[in-house]
This record gives structure tokens, sequence and C-alpha cells, in this order.
């Protein structure tokens, strides 16, 4: 009897060594923590602004996630394909958007990405390689899988990083998307940001596998579980999976547990988890402060932080207050952009 | 000078909450971003973060307190260097400031330049196209819809080398239908694409691919599968170059065939003309004749936004006249007047078509001339050219396999209303689909179809004959 083929998942397994973090230089160690204030400040602001009425309708914010973006941000290269869900401010901070387009754009004004037309579930940048911001859970799973049938139709090495939750996760076309993105060996890495909650429904009660880097076993996909929390853990893992992909091996997928400190929109009722866990994880697995903690122990000076802390602090201000003062859409772009 | 911290809101629509908790207390250090406290409403509760670094100096508000209104100073932080002395001179900050003007936050927008005229501006107005021109001599072709079909892709694919074609069977087999025969061979596996039978995810494949820049032709095996890609169409397709305020869109064609088959019931026999007409952002066309089906088709592959283009199975095996010239593109949105006469206009498309014309002949023979309007395009609609023709012969028939609730027929005859209602000699009649789910039996089958004597019974029954 023939012994049993390896898959490629096994082979993987065997030699991928899960848990690796990356090295990081003092440079990188300070990108990682100036792109991941970026976030965590403007995440801040906007749910300031949205408190203020001057943000409408949905609001889903990033805090605690950071290290995820920031981390695979690292790991790609110029013209790689970014796409996600409706939690996406951080994803298009992450690529280098400017915040006061992202901020006007949260306000409904004339500057924001999308001519204030979009709102915060519906935000792209060409220039950016940033394809969306989409507000259909799960619907971006296929549109990234045809963002790496693009790369691969046109015979480049570019990877579509492909955004979603642990809730979009149990969504059909994932798993259509999948099989032909294994099929077709389509340079897609899923990455999936496992924050344990899918709005209120924590993973246990959602997922009959909650092991999310199994899913897809039965396509022959790796996948491999990362902390999502340890930005250098997720440049390693996003390196190898990048690599993967690029080297025309198909697609990856990478489970980053991760955990959003606030909820799930604006309007959540928090009665799905104690202030106790959340606070917890807060303390011992933040990601900027782990950064920080870091740095400073590899004598960084205060005042070097501190700078950082005030450039950031400086960019958010500037955001909100052109945000908030930026005028809203003419009304004569209601007819336009519906085609071209 | 001290800050004060507002009262929240947690929705736009909010206007008081409860002050839940306090969880710093007078006195205690505060980061920006720290919760200090908890707000809830009977929907929700929401963590009230500082928006400023410093010291609480004083709570303003006690927890418990219910029904506090929202910009209601809570709060009050002092800088470093300021001490509870320095709280008469507490100020709200001046962004909250102007926020706490208008109490419902929504209003809270007026305090930058907003656009003064609440009118709605006039919608943009359909230009006419004018008609491809065939020059004088063209020879002229007979082949099937299912070539025309498969030569408009083949033209398109050798000139432009971003064209390419998936769906189920349109390689190996050769196309369920038969109308992607030969592309295989011609265009190689890597643009001719055979894909699973996942509707859903290829239709999202294709629409990620489009936005890359490619211009795939999607095949659905018939429009009955696509429902369970329409979440994909309608809200990744045709809405995104919108939300992304023009930055990206997607060329791309949704093609295959659309409506009654034969004999295979309600789940595979379904007209969905009204479903994706509706949708702004989508283009929707719907031919008849070969050489429309061939000149419609290059264009909605050259087309840059989303073309849904429907086509009919029984149709496909119908021969008729194509220009034989190297480059046949008829534009979108413009209708055809098939047929000329005075007395009654019969307006319909694709399958309709074909009873709408059989009909025209019957009532020639008794004298009543109709002049039939194949629309072709059903959005953009052209309503011009249907109600030059209403104007001329003040009595409309609309003829369509769909059913007739929120149908095609019913938008046409509300524009005529609109446009031409001084014109009319009689209301306009509907001849539609029954309002049934397909049967399958032959006999019923037939029943629920419009047929060409429905569409002789309404015209005459406008012209009052």
């Amino acid at each position: 009897m023939a012994a049993p083929k390896k898959s490629a998942a096994k082979e993987l397994n065997a030699e991928k060594g899960e848990g690796a973090v990356a090295e990081f230089t003092k440079e990188q160690e300070l990108r990682a923590l100036r792109d991941m204030l970026l976030i965590r400040r403007f995440e801040e602001k906007a749910g300031q602004l949205y408190g203020m009425g001057a943000i409408g309708g949905f609001c889903h914010l990033y805090i605690g996630q950071e290290a995820v973006v920031v981390g695979m941000q690292m790991a790609l290269k110029l013209g790689d394909e970014v796409i996600t869900g409706y939690r996406d401010h951080g994803h298009m901070l992450a690529c280098g958007m400017d915040p006061k387009g992202v901020m006007a754009e949260l306000t409904g004004r004339r500057g924001g990405y999308s001519k204030g037309k979009g709102g915060s579930m519906h935000m792209f940048s060409m220039e950016k390689n940033f394809f969306g911001g989409h507000g259909i859970v799960g619907a971006q799973v296929s549109l990234g899988t045809g963002l790496a049938f693009a790369n691969r139709y046109r015979g480049n090495d570019f990877v579509s990083i492909t955004y979603f939750g642990d809730g979009a996760a149990n969504q059909g076309q994932v798993y259509e998307s999948f099989n032909m993105a294994e099929l077709w060996k389509l340079p897609v890495v899923y990455v999936i940001e496992n924050n344990r909650y899918a709005m209120g429904t924590s993973v246990t009660r959602a997922s009959a596998q909650s092991d999310f880097s199994k899913r897809g076993a039965s396509f022959n996909i790796p996948g491999e579980q990362v902390d999502g929390m340890d930005v250098r853990a997720v440049k390693a893992a996003g390196d190898k999976a990048i690599a993967w992909c690029r080297a025309g091996k198909g697609p990856y997928i990478l489970e980053m547990q991760t955990y959003r400190y606030r909820g799930h929109s604006m309007s959540d009722p928090a009665k799905y988890r104690t202030r106790e866990e959340v606070e917890k994880v807060r303390h011992e697995h933040d990601p900027i402060e782990q950064v920080r903690n870091r740095l400073l122990a590899a004598k960084v000076s205060e005042d070097e932080l501190k700078a950082i802390d005030a450039e950031v602090r400086e960019i958010v201000n500037a955001a909100a207050d052109f945000a908030q003062h930026d005028p809203e859409p003419d009304a004569s772009e209601l007819y336009t952009d519906v085609y071209r | 000078m001290p800050i004060q911290v507002l009262m929240p809101a947690l929705s736009p629509t909010m206007e008081k909450g409860n002050l839940a908790k306090w969880l710093k207390k007078e006195g205690e250090p505060i980061k920006s971003g720290d919760v200090i406290a908890e707000i809830e409403t009977d929907k929700a509760t929401m963590e009230v973060e500082a928006t400023d670094e410093g010291t609480l100096g004083k709570i303003l508000i006690p927890e418990g307190t219910a029904d506090v209104a929202v910009n209601t100073p809570i709060a009050t932080i002092l800088a470093d260097g300021e001490s509870a002395a320095d709280l008469a001179k507490a100020a709200p900050p001046a962004k909250q400031q102007k926020a706490a003007e208008s109490a419902p936050p929504a209003e809270a927008k007026k305090e930058a330049p907003v656009s003064p005229a609440p009118a709605v501006p006039a919608a943009p107005q359909a230009v006419a196209v004018p008609e491809p021109e065939v020059p004088e001599g063209t020879e002229m072709v007979t082949m099937t819809i299912r070539e025309a079909l498969r030569d408009a892709m083949a033209e398109e694919m050798r000139r432009d080398p971003d064209v390419f074609i998936m769906g189920e069977e349109v390689a190996e087999y050769q196309g369920a239908y038969k109308v992607t025969q030969g592309l295989l061979q011609e265009f190689g596996a890597r643009r001719v694409i055979d894909t699973p039978i996942t509707e859903h995810g290829f239709a999202g494949v294709g629409i990620g691919a489009a936005m890359a820049g490619l211009k795939p032709i999607v095949e659905f095996m018939t429009f009955n599968f696509a429902m369970q890609a329409m979440d994909q169409l309608i809200n990744s397709a045709a809405k995104t170059l919108y939300m992304s305020g023009g930055q990206m869109g997607c060329s791309i064609v949704f093609r295959g065939p659309n409506g009654a088959a034969a004999r295979v019931a309600a789940q595979h026999s379904q007209d969905y003309s009204a479903w994706y007409s509706q949708i702004p952002g989508l283009k929707v066309i719907a031919p008849f004749s070969a050489a429309d089906y061939k000149g419609l088709l290059k264009a909605a592959i050259r087309d840059p936004n989303p073309v849904v283009f429907l086509e009919n199975e029984v149709l496909y095996g119908h021969s008729g006249e194509v220009p034989k010239l190297d480059d046949y593109v008829v534009p979108i949105g413009k209708a055809r007047v098939a047929r000329q006469g005075s007395h009654v206009t019969i307006i319909s498309w694709s399958m309709g078509m074909s009873y709408a014309l059989k009909a025209a002949e019957e009532l020639a023979k008794e004298g009543i001339e109709a002049e039939v309007v194949d629309v072709r395009t059903l959005r953009p609609l052209d309503t011009e050219t249907i109600v030059e023709s209403v104007k001329k012969t003040g009595r409309a028939v609309t003829v369509e396999e769909g059913w007739q609730q929120n149908g095609v027929g019913a938008e046409i005859a509300a524009r005529i209303m609109e446009h031409a209602f001084d014109y009319l000699d009689a209301p306009v009649l509907r001849v539609s689909g029954k309002d049934v789910p397909m049967p399958y039996a032959a006999n019923l089958e037939k029943l629920a179809l419009p047929s060409a004597a429905e569409v002789v019974q309404a015209a005459k029954a406008v012209c009052y004959r």
C-alpha cells in the first residue's frame, strides 16, 4: 500500500515552527510603535467625534488589533493589494492613506476618500492599493481572491492580503473562495483576525472548529495561528505566508489571535463579556505597550517616545480638525459616480 | 483652564442617557484614551473616554443620575499645574462647545459649511445615442444568436487581452448551451476558465478581478443560479464606484440565459429583468435580434460599468441577419423601432418581442398597424423613443415574460403616463407572465406565459376594437 500523500499543509507544519517572532531593529520597533499609535489615537478620536455626533451611522473601531495590520504591512511590498471588511480604519492608515481623508470620510465631508459618499465602511485608495472597506460580512474574501486572480492572470508576483474576522469565517463564500484559490494556486494570504467575538457572539458559541488556521484544511491550504498582539510574530508569519504565495504555491491562511477592546460598533451593549476580561488583555498583551517596553528596555529614551506620541497626536488632531471643517459634498455630487 | 467633559451621544439619535458609573475618582490622574465613566441608554452601554490629559478635577454629575442630556458637562479635567481653585474657570473644549450649541447631535454638523439648498438636484437626463452606421451595401450574414454571442466574445477577446470568460462549463464542455463553443481552442485555458459550481464565489472573484482592472465576462449557466451571487452583483459590483467617490469601479459583464426555458418548472424559469433593472450602477441589456445580441454584447464588454446581459435560451437557436462588419457595436441605452405603425405602440424586449411581432402581424390583418418598439436596454431605459412612438399612436401595450407586480411594464407605463399623458387615448395595458411560479405541465406552462393572442387582445382593447 502506498504511503499516504503528504499534504502541503502537513509538509509546511513540519518546517514552519509556529510562534516564531521576527527580530526587529530599533528602526522597525519605532516604526511599528508609531504606526500602531497612529491607529490607536485615530480610533480614540473617531470614538470621541462619534460621541459628539460628528460621525454618523456605523463606526467600528480597531483599538486592540493594531499589531495585525502593522505587522502585515511590514511584511508586504509595494504593489501587493490589501482588502478588508468594515473594521477598516486601521488598514487604511497602515496602507499609508492620509488620516485627514479617512477622518473626513467618517464625518461625511467632500475631502473624504469617497467624497463623503462611502462613510466608515466604504473607503478605497487606488493609489495605495487599498481595495476597501466592504460592508457585507465575507464579501471581501471573494473579492480579495479576485485580486489574486488578476495577479495570476497578469503573471506578476504580487500578493493579495485579504483580511476578515472570525465572524466572516463562517460565511459560505469564504469556502467557495478557498476552493478556487487553492485550485488555481492564487497568491492570496487570508488573514483571519480572530478578535474572539463576532459582534456579541463569542467564537466558541459560533464556530464548530474554532482553530481558524485549520479552516483551509479540506482544501489543502496551509495555515497557522499567530500571536496577533505581538507585531514581531505577525511580521514573521506574514513574511512566511507572503513568500509562499509569491513563490506560486497558492493561498495561505494566518489566524491572528487578537482582541478588540471596544464594542463591535459604537452602540454595543457590552453585555457579552466582562470588563475584567477586557482589562486583562489590555494590561497583559497590549500590542503598543509591548513595543514601548521593549524600546525602553533597549535604552531608548522616554523623550524619544514622547516625541512620537506628540507627532501622532498632532496628525490626529489635524485630521479631526479638517474633518469637522471641510464642507459637506456639494448637492450636485448626488448624481455623480453612479456610472463612468 | 480646566477642561469640561461633556455627556457624549451614543448614537446620532440619542438625546439623553444615564450616567451609570464613574471609573475614576476626583483627583485621579487621567491619560487621553482612559475610560473615565460609563453611560447607558435603554439600548446600550458606552464608555466615556478622556480626550485630554490631566487630573479629574470635579465630578459634576454623580453616578446613578438618570436622563442626563447630551452635551451636559459631567466633569472637569485639570491640566498639569492647575488646582481645584481653577475649577471656576472651567470651559468646555472648543470643538465640543460648538457641538453643544445644537443639542441633538444629528444637527451638530451645522458647525461646518453645509450646502444651503435642501432642494434635490435634477437627475441627469439620458442623452440620445445615435444608431450605428451600417453602410449601404453591407453584406448581411445569417447566423444563430448562439453564434452571434460567441463571435462577439471572440472579437472582443482578440481586441483586448484583459477580457476573459469564466463560468461553469464554459471551456472543455464548450458551454452548457454551446455559447462559448471554440473559445477554449482559440484562447486557451488562461482566458477561458471553467469554474466549480460556486456562483456566489466566482461572481465575487470576477468582480475582484475587475476591480483590479481586468474585464471579465462571467457566465451564469442560467440567471436562476445567479440569485446565489446577487449580493456580489448588487452590493459589490453596482455600488462600489459610487461608494468610492468614483475611484474604483468594475468593468464586468454577467451574462447567461434568463427567463423561461421549456418545461423546467419554477426554479429554472424566472425573468430577472425587473430585479436587475431597478439597481442604479448596473446597466441591463435584454436583446431580441441576432444583430443586437452581437452588437450589444460587444458594447457591454467594452463598457466601463458592470453590465447584466440577459439572454434567452429559447432564442439561442434562432437565426437572424448580422451585418458583416469588422466591428459592429450597438450602443447601450437605445431602443429600436422594430416595426413601423400608427395605431398602437407595443413595447417589449428579449423573448417578449416574438409575441409582440407575431401579434403585430395578426393585427395588420385586421387593419390595425402596430408600431413595435424593442427597448433592448432596460437600464438606462430609452424613454424618448417609447414616448415619441406613443405620441404618434396614442395607445400602448407592454409585453414581458416576467411578473406584472413592480415589473418593467409597470415602469414603462408610469413613464408614458408622466411624459405622454395628454397624448394617450386609452390606458396603457400590460401583457405579462401570470402571477404564479412557473408550472411544469405543458398546458399550464403555456398558460403561465404571455402569448401573441393576449397581445392582440390587449392591442385591440386599447384601440377600443
